[in-house]
């Protein structure tokens, strides 16, 4: 039957992970903009452009 | 449609009609030199898909802003104030863009580092239209990267408000309560599933591990989440008043200390999975009805309009100051388009005071030199120099804000739903000491088991969650409509009101606008055209409306002459037109009410054009609708030229004030307070802020929601002013599905409380009515709020 023990503690540290991950999220702001990031990671950086300028 | 927009070329930057003036560069149309210049510099620095992400992305630069205008971030002591960080290297700062609306706006001041090298780096925070920069400010100076924004069309606004304390940002703790609480709630979910199923026969060491387990996990829930409903019971006590956390609070203690004592002395395992659960549920309600809009403000006051820094004339060189440091005596120089900052004498230039921002009148005030100037008024006409008679603080308009009588009263509705868990909570008290007094005669034992299991049951957590999601939801679908309150409280007010005053000027007309009747000798064509060419030379909201009346064209005016306040005058083909007021075109001065404007050729008389305000198009349709429910009054600063028009508009029962002041508003409001009258005040500007204040809800409308709206419950968008009334009976709709969830939720207590007051309330009944009755609840309120809202086409 310890082995059911084993199993919860690993079952309750898993989701104790997932709550620390969820509370850093919050902490770090990444609910206060919903709208930025999406479209950030969209914007092309042209190098070739810039350094042919150059 | 089409057709007409084809003909007009847009401005391949601000999307605006180029009209008849070509500026090309690049195969590339501009309206102005200014929108040229902006595609220049992206072009110069690569930044040409700010183009390409949306269409016509930037802001119309024809108005220059003038060189200076930013001297006074140059000035140590301002700038210190508004710099959040700053060490050998960089220096950090937060601008408020108003301008920021869409991907392109994100896209170019993400890369302002590409125009120029001195900033490191440029964070956007869209909701709030902010933008972090850092820069170093050894290559470029604060005034140069806020001039550097304002050249490429993002202004950043910088009000005195700012010299105040940093606003705090978004509590999140409710947000780390809520995730505590959903981790708790699962967990000890899963730990009761045996208990559930009714596996006796594990083996007991087994069992007490699950059962401490889930003892140790309810800990955080009781202690940590739980806090927002002891926080609002501890202030509802502390005002001697029951609101509907008292018994939360309550209940939620029976619960944990019962379960406590079943898990130490061994007789059950307890209720910490409803404990948790229900506290989970109430905390999800909380943070939805709660969640505000971060982009708008409910709070502006006066000083988010009075600019940081002025202008002041110290031995014939322009200082900046800020604002705060003016004293009397000293000289401002106002510029063209500047807020008049406090009561002062004009010594010198032509001021044409704009006070619609006080008064709410549209149409600029002359003063001549040796006037006194009240502050809040805004300068249309060139530069003027202002001798300080007054400071800031003691200034007109922050006086007018700051009386005693005008500060906001607390004593602002409390919600039916406090009251209705009163008398909830009466009757289970009830219900409770009638069941104790039926086991101590029968069965004294269960006694203990049965009250307490009555109070668990009758928690009034089902009628808060009805009103959390409720008004969460109904929040939700306002806001889709551009109509935001400031919370759900006003939801409330809204549905009790029985009178509303709107304010005129702003509000039911639109200051984008006017009607132009003509009246006097007929005008031939090119008279018309003539007229226009000469409107369009001047500045002036009369000569532009007169301009828009008659259209663009390209005749040329010579010798244009314009006297500030009285009229204009032009060559136009050869023939001398003037525009004015009557003085200026008669001499006379025999027509006082309404507005018009003379025209005359060489000299004789043609005319008058009659200005009117535009009512917006629902305006009508509003008033007939409203009439049937409620008493209406219109309030405007205005003379009373348009009594007649109004009246047709507003119909019979209206009551109709002009020439009304600020304070004058206000006090209308109060007399109708003081006859039992619940109600609502619609305005605009700073001029019915007071007038807002004072009213049971004040609603503030905004032409977009950009632009600043002043203390309010509510900001409504303009061009959904129609639908006010189909709002208002959304918020009436309320608290018919408040009370409509609270019976269902009625009928899960009274079968809880069948099983409750016979003492054997298992722990696998109230799993399963717990989450049920929450769920159901949650689903009712969002499915009827939903189907209101469709059959008000909202």
């Amino acid at each position: 039957m310890s082995v059911i023990i084993l199993l919860l503690l690993a079952s309750i540290f898993v989701a104790a992970i997932f709550l620390a991950g969820f509370i850093w999220s919050v902490k770090s702001g990444q609910y206060d903009d919903d709208y930025s990031p999406p479209v950030r990671m969209l914007f092309d950086d042209k190098p070739s452009q810039e350094s042919s300028k150059k | 449609m089409p057709a007409t927009v084809n003909k007009q070329t847009a401005c391949y930057h601000c999307g605006e009609d180029c009209g008849e003036v070509k500026i090309v560069l690049a195969e590339k149309q501009f309206c102005c030199e200014g929108c040229k210049t902006v595609y220049q510099i992206l072009n110069d620095h690569g930044l040409c898909d700010y183009y390409d992400l949306n269409n016509n992305p930037g802001k119309n630069l024809r108005q220059s802003i003038r060189k200076n205008k930013f001297a006074f971030l140059d000035d140590e002591k301002i700038a210190g104030q508004l710099i959040s960080f700053r060490n050998e290297e960089q220096t950090h700062i937060s601008f408020y863009l108003p301008h920021i609306h869409c991907s392109s706006c994100l896209y170019l001041i993400e890369h302002l580092h590409k125009i120029h090298p001195g900033i490191v780096r440029t964070t956007v925070n869209f909701s709030r239209k902010e933008a972090d920069i850092i820069f170093n400010h050894k290559k470029i100076s604060l005034r140069e990267v806020a001039e550097l924004l304002t050249r490429i069309g993002y202004e950043p606004y910088i009000s005195l408000n700012q010299l105040k304390e940093k606003k705090p940002r978004l509590p999140r703790t409710m947000i780390y309560q809520l995730g505590i609480a959903g981790f708790c709630f699962v967990n000890i979910m899963l730990m009761s599933f045996p208990e559930y199923l009714g596996l006796k026969n594990i083996e007991t060491s087994l069992l007490h591990t699950f059962r401490y387990l889930n003892l140790a996990l309810s800990v955080p829930v009781l202690i940590f989440s739980a806090q927002p409903f002891y926080e609002s019971a501890w202030k509802s006590l502390q005002h001697r008043f029951l609101n509907i956390d008292a018994p939360i609070v309550l209940a939620i203690w029976v619960t944990f200390f019962r379960s406590v004592f079943e898990v130490l002395t061994n007789t059950g395992s307890g209720y910490f999975d409803s404990f948790s659960g229900i506290v989970f549920f109430m905390l999800i309600g909380r943070v939805l009805q709660d969640k505000t809009y971060q982009e708008l403000s409910f709070d502006r006051d006066y000083t988010s309009y009075f600019p940081i820094a002025v202008t002041v004339l110290k031995d014939d060189q322009e200082v900046p100051m800020a604002l705060p440091d003016i004293q009397p005596g000293q000289t401002l120089l106002i510029h063209n388009e500047e807020l008049v900052p406090a009561d002062g004498i004009l010594t010198r230039g032509k001021a044409f005071i704009d006070y619609s921002f006080v008064t709410g009148e549209s149409l600029p005030v002359l003063k001549e030199v040796g006037e006194i100037i009240y502050a809040g008024g805004k300068q249309t006409g060139g530069n003027m120099e202002l001798l300080v008679v007054k400071e800031v603080s003691q200034s007109y308009l922050t006086r007018l804000w700051n009386q005693p009588n005008n500060q906001p009263t607390e004593e602002k509705g409390i919600s039916f739903v406090h009251l209705l868990s009163r008398y909830f909570t009466y009757i289970v008290l009830t219900i409770a000491s009638l069941t104790a007094l039926y086991w101590w005669a029968n069965d004294p034992v269960r006694i203990w088991p049965a009250v307490t299991a009555v109070l668990i049951i009758a928690c009034p957590c089902a009628l808060l969650l009805s009103s959390t999601f409720t008004n969460g939801n109904i929040l939700r679908i306002l806001g889709r409509n551009k109509f935001y309150l400031r919370n759900a409280q006003a939801i409330e007010d809204i549905a009790t009101i029985d009178h509303i005053v709107f304010d005129k000027t702003g509000t039911l007309t639109t200051t984008q606008l006017h009607d132009i009747i003509y009246e006097g000798e007929p005008l031939s064509k090119s008279a018309q055209e003539s007229i226009a060419a000469l409107a369009a030379q001047s500045g002036h909201p009369l000569s532009k409306a007169l301009a828009r009346h008659f259209g663009r064209n390209s005749l040329i005016v010579q010798g244009f002459h314009e006297k500030t306040g009285r009229g204009i005058e032009g060559l136009i083909n050869g023939d001398l037109y003037a525009l004015g007021s009557q003085q200026f075109i008669t001499g006379k001065n025999t027509h006082p009410g309404g507005t018009r404007v003379y025209v005359s050729r060489e000299g004789k008389l043609l005319g008058f054009f009659s200005f009117r305000n535009h009512y917006r198009n629902a305006v009508n349709d509003l008033l007939q609708d409203l009439q049937s429910d409620f008493e209406l009054s219109v309030i405007s600063g205005d003379n009373a030229s348009e009594r007649s028009t109004l009246r047709n508009l507003a119909g019979k029962k209206t009551t109709l004030l002009f020439n009304q002041q600020p304070a004058d508003k206000s006090e209308y409001v109060r007399q109708l307070k003081d006859h039992q009258k619940r109600v609502m005040m619609v305005g605009d500007g700073l001029n019915d802020a007071i007038a807002m204040r004072e009213s049971h809800i004040g609603i503030a409308m905004a032409e977009d929601c950009n632009t600043f709206t002043p203390a309010s419950d509510g900001i409504l968008e303009s061009a959904q002013l129609g639908k006010l009334n189909r709002f208002i009976r959304l918020c009436r709709a309320n608290k018919q599905i408040i009370l409509a969830s609270f019976m269902m939720s009625i009928v899960y207590n009274i079968i809880g409380l069948y099983f409750a007051v016979q003492g054997n309330l298992s722990p696998m009944v109230a799993a399963i009515l717990m989450p049920s009755s929450s769920i159901s609840i949650i689903g009712l309120t969002y499915g009827s709020t939903n189907l209101v809202a469709r059959w008000l086409k909202l």
